[in-house]
């Protein structure tokens, strides 16, 4: 009795540890996935530096690689990709800052509510259709009323509709920030006589103040990573310009033209898309570990 | 000290501060106006695309729309082949992450021990939330069509489509996991359960709803991109539906870039129809999980 209880326990126990294993090995998978896009990023650039050194590749102000004579500098591409992302924050971080506010200090609990999940909405909406929206209604819409010399593909809708795309990314993070500020920091500013929306700004916005910065920076980040909008909207010219009004080109959105074409592997073209696609993650990822530590470094503790 | 603070230390007369009150009560007023206002761009944007989408498509929705292949004619073209690749790469991504997902989401939740590694593979996985969509289709287009093989396959854009959406799967799952309270464990545990099976029997039944949940919204991520598929798939005319995971396909967001850059007013309308079809997907399948929420919160409450 005593040894079947004991050899039960065993094989249970060898259940265990197996089950335990699989555990582990189903999480072991996203650091294979960190390490597999490091590699193929890095790897694929390699045979492609082989060719043009990294310093053409990132001081040249020519970016031709689909003609001859081929010139490879990735400016441009860079270019556009900060233009139409400043474009997004100049519009999300103020309006995402002022909706933050309102939800968070103005808005009452049924109109939170209601609005909120339409707010997360425009988050989950597919970037192709924003992309169908700003070409066929906000750009005519601005040749319209405002710009009537203005070509079909342009930076400058491409980063107006990017902007709200991003809103509710800047929005819940900061109401997130400001939520965490305690009752008696406010309650304490009304005592003192503020009003409302010196206790709104003077109060509540400063101590969310790491909250707000991080959520712009990971906005920013999520506005340089995109890429089916700016693919379909901003045009596919690489011009070294900050003129909003003229057609673009991206780095997201150059990898997407050189890959639905089926480029054949192995030629230097195929190579730039890695070489592109490894600037854009060292890019992204370093914001997005700023976003962080600025979250870490500046929190205020209550 | 700012003025307003030594005028108020030196003392300043009744009217003085009367005045100076109406002052901050209209600044306040004003500012509530523009909160507010900031609060409707984002909604007005949402309400003008749904708009502007419907007046364009809605007369182009028909059966025949649904169940005829494209075709290089407006009048003809149909979403059957891109509705069925879909269907395939939507299926065989839940899959893979449901399983691999909530594997991570124990184990992180239930065995991880407080360590460098567990902090390691939690940094990771926040990480990888931010990386660009792209960055994953560069990862599958050198692994899963060129280096293992595959080609452009149903099954390359599966997978690649499951690493992009694990982390959200694996933070929603984790979240689900938590909020089983600790009690229920110590029950089992205290009757003699074994880890896995206070897992098994306690654990994953009351988390199962979170999980579903996590599961639905990562699967209308992955229907609603576009970038990293066309990486895999590239833009090709698809003529058949996917019969097995290792035939070429192309998914609702390709084919609607495929058909919003043709400048003919006809395409538009039928980019609009398939747009509308998209978002009614997306919409019913988010509408499920708010549901399953909703249910889950409601039983949990009784």
């Amino acid at each position: 009795m005593a040894t079947r209880l004991l050899s039960g326990n065993r094989a249970e126990r060898g259940g265990e540890m197996a089950i335990h294993a699989v555990l582990l090995g189903a999480s072991v998978i996203s650091i294979a996935t960190t390490v597999g896009i490091v590699f193929v990023l890095l790897s694929e650039s390699l045979r492609f530096f082989d060719l043009v050194s990294v310093w053409d590749f990132l001081t040249g102000t020519v970016w031709t690689p689909l003609f001859r004579p081929a010139h490879f500098g990735v400016l441009p591409l860079v270019a556009g990709t900060v233009l139409v992302a400043g474009i997004a924050i100049i519009v999300a971080a103020p309006v995402g800052l002022f909706t933050a506010i309102f939800l968070s200090e103005y808005a009452p609990d049924r109109f939170r509510r209601i609005v909120k999940p339409m707010l997360e909405i425009l988050a989950g909406v597919p970037t192709v259709v924003y992309g169908y929206f700003a070409l066929t209604f906000v750009t005519p819409l601005l040749q319209r009323w405002l710009l009537p010399d203005m070509i079909i593909f342009n930076a400058l809708s491409a980063g107006l509709v990017m902007g709200v795309m991003i809103i509710p990314i800047v929005s819940s993070l900061t109401e997130d920030a400001m939520l965490a500020v305690p009752r008696s920091l406010r309650e304490a500013a009304y005592a003192l006589g503020a009003t409302k929306f010196e206790v709104a700004t003077r109060v509540v916005t400063p101590a969310a103040l790491s909250g707000i910065v991080a959520a712009v920076i990971l906005g920013l980040s999520r506005a340089i990573g995109e890429t089916m909008l700016v693919t379909i909207a901003a045009g596919a010219t690489p011009r070294l310009t900050l003129n909003p009004t003229e057609s673009v080109q991206t780095m997201t959105a150059y990898i997407v033209q050189v890959s639905f074409g089926e480029t054949p592997q192995g030629t230097p073209v195929y190579y730039t898309i890695f070489s592109v696609g490894l600037l854009l993650f060292v890019m992204t990822l370093a914001m997005n570990i700023l976003g962080q530590w600025v979250v870490r470094r500046w929190r205020q503790a209550y | 000290m700012r003025q307003s603070q030594i005028d108020t230390v030196r003392g300043i007369s009744a009217e003085q501060f009367h005045r100076s009150l109406r002052g901050r009560r209209l600044v306040g007023k004003f500012a509530v106006i523009i909160f507010l206002f900031s609060t409707f761009i984002g909604l007005a944007t949402l309400a003008a695309l749904i708009i502007d989408v419907l007046i364009d498509g809605i007369p182009w929705i028909d059966w025949d729309f649904l169940s005829t292949y494209p075709s290089r004619h407006p009048e003809d073209a149909g979403l059957r082949s891109a509705l069925f690749g879909t269907i395939w790469v939507a299926g065989l991504t839940a899959l893979f992450t449901f399983p691999i997902g909530t594997a991570t989401a124990i184990y992180l939740e239930e065995y991880a021990p407080r360590n460098r590694m567990t902090q390691f593979i939690e940094l990771n996985i926040t990480n990888l939330a931010g990386v660009p969509s792209i960055v994953y289709g560069l990862l599958g287009l050198a692994v899963f069509v060129s280096f293992l093989g595959m080609g452009r396959v149903v099954l390359a854009g599966a997978l690649t489509l499951t690493l992009l959406v694990l982390p959200l799967l694996i933070v929603a799952g984790r979240e689900a996991i938590r909020a089983v309270p600790d009690s229920y464990r110590q029950g089992s545990l205290a009757l003699g359960a074994t880890r896995w099976q206070t897992v098994r029997y306690v654990v994953l039944p009351s988390a199962l709803p979170g999980i579903l949940t996590g599961t639905i919204l990562a699967m209308s991520r992955a229907i609603g991109e576009a970038a990293p598929v066309i990486a895999i798939a590239a833009l090709v005319y698809v003529t058949f539906t996917p019969g097995h995971p290792f035939e070429r396909f192309t998914v609702l967001p390709i084919q609607i870039f495929n058909w919003v850059s043709r400048p003919q007013a006809d395409w538009q309308h039928v980019t609009a129809a398939a747009i509308i079809i998209l978002l009614i997907v997306l919409l019913s399948m988010n509408a499920a999980a708010i549901l399953l929420r909703d249910r889950f919160q409601r039983r949990s409450e009784e």
